[in-house]
């Protein structure tokens, strides 16, 4: 029962979790099949849905991500209104912190006037970074809880909180960050401008535009593409991973506080790389060549 | 990897946060930061300026401290010059006043002196006088031989 037991914890902090857990799951051995490893992580992995076909709507991930999303733009704001120009509070003074970070990297790296890129930057950078924090939450407490309250059983309680393994979610970011590569291309340097720049390099002679363009919608395509991809592999990756760890059984409390450890580094670092991506294309899309 | 209307939903939520950032978040947070930084950039530049300030009051009180002594100095040294040109005065004043105090002496001494011989003289010529009739045993004209006793008391 080690082997596939249900594992609330995915830290040490939730010791206490595990042992009722166990419990839990020896309750409901006697009604449920016993899961393998296989089946305990698809099941983990398999979003709770609303809908049919391409109008499914993972309830999940838009829950989490805009209660996430709230969440940032509740506290900013409300460090907003009170923002005094004299001693800051402490929460300012965090708030602040990470302001200037992102400021400090749109100045950076933009140099033109553009008062949508830096507010665009803090909530790309904020809201990934709680988002990919959901990783932390241990794999099983959610779905625990879940079944604490509503009496299910949790072989039939599907809740993924990480928004940023769904790659619903970061297509639809790397998607708004490809308009706005678009759009900008378009406004600075006219569509005559932006077409030419598609096609009258690398190469300068006239016979290879025809390559030269499909070089460059191939770069221009692949920027949307890196940008969502990278985000969701290194999140699902870890959640994976986070997941496999659970099957582990007892040993798995160790494990599990290094690799949560290891995410220290991979969640902020994934939402920097998203927000300094973002910066770097958008200035692209700025400069006139 | 099902992509379905999440992302739709996604990117609508993706729109509106970014807008309400732009909008309600990022100016005024940005604002306070950067009012503040004036506030400290005019501080900074204050006590810089006041700094300055009171070197050079350090200065220039330093130089008013040297020319105060420079000038207590010399009055000093008028004060001494004019002390000794004060006591040689006196001394020349003393020194007049001595002479003419010995002289004026020496005048009296030589007039009282003068007035004893003169009555030496005529005491010598009553004497000589008195002798005379004494000699002579008979009174004698004072008034005719007035000559020759004359003569006499200019000979004394």
């Amino acid at each position: 029962m080690f082997n596939n037991g249900y594992a609330v914890i995915n830290t040490l902090f939730f010791e206490t979790l595990i042992f009722l857990n166990f419990n839990h799951w020896e309750h409901n051995m006697s009604s449920a099949a016993e899961l393998t490893s296989q089946e305990y992580i698809t099941h983990h992995l398999t979003n709770l849905t609303v809908g049919e076909g391409f109008w499914t709507f993972n309830v999940d991930t838009l829950g989490w991500s805009v209660f996430l999303g709230l969440l940032f733009l509740t506290i900013f704001r409300s460090v907003a209104k009170k923002a005094t120009t004299g001693v800051p509070g402490k929460l300012q003074c965090a708030v602040e912190m990470i302001v200037e970070f992102v400021d400090d990297s749109v100045k950076g790296t933009f140099h033109g006037k553009n008062d949508l890129i830096a507010p665009l930057a803090l909530t790309v950078f904020v809201w990934i970074l709680l988002m990919n924090m959901m990783d932390w939450v241990p794999v099983d407490i959610l779905p625990w809880i879940i079944s604490l309250v509503s009496g299910i059983e949790m072989s039939h309680i599907y809740m993924k909180p990480v928004p940023t393994t769904d790659p619903n979610l970061t297509f639809a970011l790397a998607g708004g960050v490809f308009f706005l590569i678009i759009y900008y291309s378009i406004k600075v340097k006219g569509i005559g401008g932006f077409i030419k720049e598609l096609t009258t390099q690398p190469f300068g002679h006239w016979s290879l535009y025809p390559v030269n363009f499909i070089l460059e919608v191939v770069t221009l395509l692949a920027r949307p593409l890196a940008l969502s991809l990278r985000l969701f592999g290194n999140l699902y990756a870890g959640e994976l991973i986070f997941l496999l760890i659970a099957t582990l059984g007892l040993y798995q409390l160790p494990v599990h506080f290094i690799w949560a450890a290891f995410h220290l580094l991979v969640i902020p670092l994934q939402a920097f790389i998203f927000m300094m991506l973002t910066i770097v294309y958008l200035s692209l899309a700025h400069e006139d060549h | 990897m099902n992509i379905n209307a999440t992302l739709i939903g996604e990117l609508f939520a993706f729109v509106v946060f970014v807008i309400f950032c732009m909008k309600f978040v990022w100016p005024p947070i940005m604002g306070a930061i950067e009012a503040r930084q004036a506030t400290i950039a005019d501080g900074l530049a204050a006590s810089d300026r006041a700094a300055k300030d009171l070197e050079l009051a350090q200065e220039k009180a330093t130089a008013q401290l040297k020319e105060a002594k420079a000038q207590a100095a010399s009055i000093i040294d008028a004060a001494k010059k004019r002390e000794s040109q004060i006591v040689e005065e006196a001394a020349g004043k003393a020194e007049a006043e001595k002479t003419k105090i010995l002289a004026a002496g020496h005048a009296e001494i030589e007039t009282e002196r003068n007035q004893a011989k003169e009555e030496l003289r005529q005491q010598v010529a009553v004497l000589a006088l008195a002798g005379a009739e004494k000699i002579l045993e008979r009174s004698i004209d004072a008034a005719a031989h007035s000559d020759i006793l004359d003569k006499l008391v200019a000979e004394l």
